[in-house]
């Protein structure tokens, strides 16, 4: 079989699994028979039984997911609105003093998508959460520009993240014994610290749920919780086909440095409301013409087969090429993201 | 790795043919394959009349996660393909070497199958 080794599903060679970051449920995931591949560094599973069993899982009832591999980052002192208010292109007043988390991308001077990023915000504690392949870039670019503000940047490698989502989800995270009481409480994006513990009713899968940012020696416990009452544990493949049902960016397929937010799909997360903000990257986000950019639009396959990135399509007007592509267990047919050019109209051939 | 019928000879690249009593090949892919590939969704198969050469690509079958061109074990002229995979490709997971089957082919030359890699021979492949 021709591609089959050079897929994403290949094997993890020994002397590669001792080099490899592990989370805190290395051997859960062991334990439960997990597939597991290298992502970014990390050996994660990617299935523990089937996908498409894991997919249906989420969109019908609770899934657990360990998405420790993710970067997490807190910051003390200093004005970190301020601080948040220059690197994020999104605006932190909108949530700051709001108990919420917004979602955002991190700019480098050129308009290029260096990131993107949900920012919590409860209390007077922030804490950002980013993608792991970015982890040191991040934080070189946090440590550079918090100097001005007084801010120090804390990585948080001690901390792991469980996400549990699904229509059954938020009652079944109630019926957690430590689960603060609270948590009820929560609205959409709304977070809340408990001591060193934050829980956000945020996700990436389309569902209601929760994401557990909590320190690593906290995880197993509830994991193992989470699992008693029926929250099915559930791999990075799935996470993958259920972020794309939603139509969410996956940062590196769906938009790189190379690409700036209008021809990514995150126009609506760039706010110049207030024109006395200066975040970076705004001068060159001004000088482009947002009528002849290409965009992310979500796309169907009418025939048989599975859409994969880096497929070029072609409609009347331009072309486009595939980003994200895979199969849509919900709709049984293939679906993906692609970026096309200005005056597409519904249809496009392969 | 799970047991693998005897009556079998392999590829390196996964795929199995078996001679049936009438002296015709059924081919398919190992379970092994089945297992790194995931939920398969969908397979391209070849034409029945069309040849096919040996090692060369007779059928696409698409998991999910990766798309993989299927080689033919031998050469031949395919008599018959299992229509069956058109709705139901997910017993290619659960049923790799009896009602996952993939074609039947009227072979050319038979001394491809003896070169064929026993079912030890592949099974220390997948090892490797």
């Amino acid at each position: 079989m021709g591609s089959l080794n050079v897929a994403i599903i290949c094997l993890l060679e020994n002397s590669e699994l001792q080099k490899m970051n592990k989370t805190a449920l290395h051997n859960a995931h062991i334990n439960l028979g997990a597939k597991m591949v290298n992502f970014s560094n990390w050996e994660m599973p990617i299935s523990y039984t089937s996908l498409i069993e894991e997919h249906h899982a989420v969109r019908n009832g609770a899934g657990i997911f360990d998405v420790s591999h993710m970067s997490v980052f807190d910051f003390n002192g200093g004005d970190q609105v301020a601080f948040f208010e220059r690197i994020f292109a999104n605006d932190i007043k909108k949530i700051s003093n709001y108990n919420k988390a917004i979602y955002g991308a991190l700019l480098n001077e050129k308009g290029g998508i260096l990131d993107d990023l949900i920012i919590y915000h409860a209390g007077d504690k922030f804490r950002l959460v980013s993608n792991c392949s970015t982890r040191e870039q991040n934080r070189q670019w946090y440590e550079k520009h918090a100097v001005e503000f007084g801010v120090e940047v804390i990585e948080r490698s001690d901390m792991g993240i469980l996400a549990i989502q699904g229509p059954d989800a938020f009652n079944k995270i109630l019926s957690i014994k430590e689960m603060n009481s609270q948590v009820k409480n929560l609205p959409s994006f709304g977070c809340m610290f408990d001591g060193d513990k934050l829980y956000a009713r945020t996700g990436y899968t389309g569902e209601d749920g929760l994401e557990l940012i909590v320190p690593s020696r906290n995880i197993s416990q509830l994991w193992d919780q989470a699992l008693s009452l029926g929250c099915v544990p559930i791999g990075l493949g799935a996470r993958d086909t259920l972020r794309l049902e939603a139509g969410l960016n996956l940062y590196g397929n769906d938009m790189t440095i190379d690409n700036h937010p209008y021809e990514s799909n995150l126009g609506w997360t760039i706010d110049m409301t207030d024109q006395n903000r200066q975040f970076i990257g705004k001068e060159a986000l001004l000088s482009i013409d947002q009528t002849k950019s290409q965009k992310i639009v979500g796309i169907i396959l009418r025939d048989k087969g599975v859409l994969r990135a880096g497929y070029e399509i072609n409609h009347d007007r331009g072309k486009g090429l595939v980003l994200s592509g895979s199969y849509s267990p919900t709709l049984q047919s293939s679906i993906g993201l692609a970026r096309v050019d200005q005056g597409y109209l519904s249809m496009a051939r392969l | 790795m799970n047991d693998v019928p005897a009556d079998l000879k392999f590829l390196s690249s996964h795929e199995w043919a078996r001679v049936e009593s009438d002296g015709t090949i059924t081919i398919g892919i190992s379970d092994h394959a089945q297992d790194l590939l995931g939920d398969i969704v969908f397979v391209e198969l070849p034409e029945v009349g069309q040849s096919v050469d040996a090692e060369s690509d007779a059928a696409i079958v698409e998991s999910v996660k990766a798309a993989s061109d299927v080689y033919s074990p031998l050469s031949g002229e395919v008599i018959e393909v299992n229509s069956l995979l058109e709705d139901q490709p997910e017993i290619i997971n659960s049923s790799p070497y009896e009602d996952g089957w993939f074609y039947k082919l009227n072979p050319s030359d038979m001394g491809e199958f003896d070169n064929l890699l026993s079912p030890d021979d592949y099974i220390d492949v997948c090892e490797d």
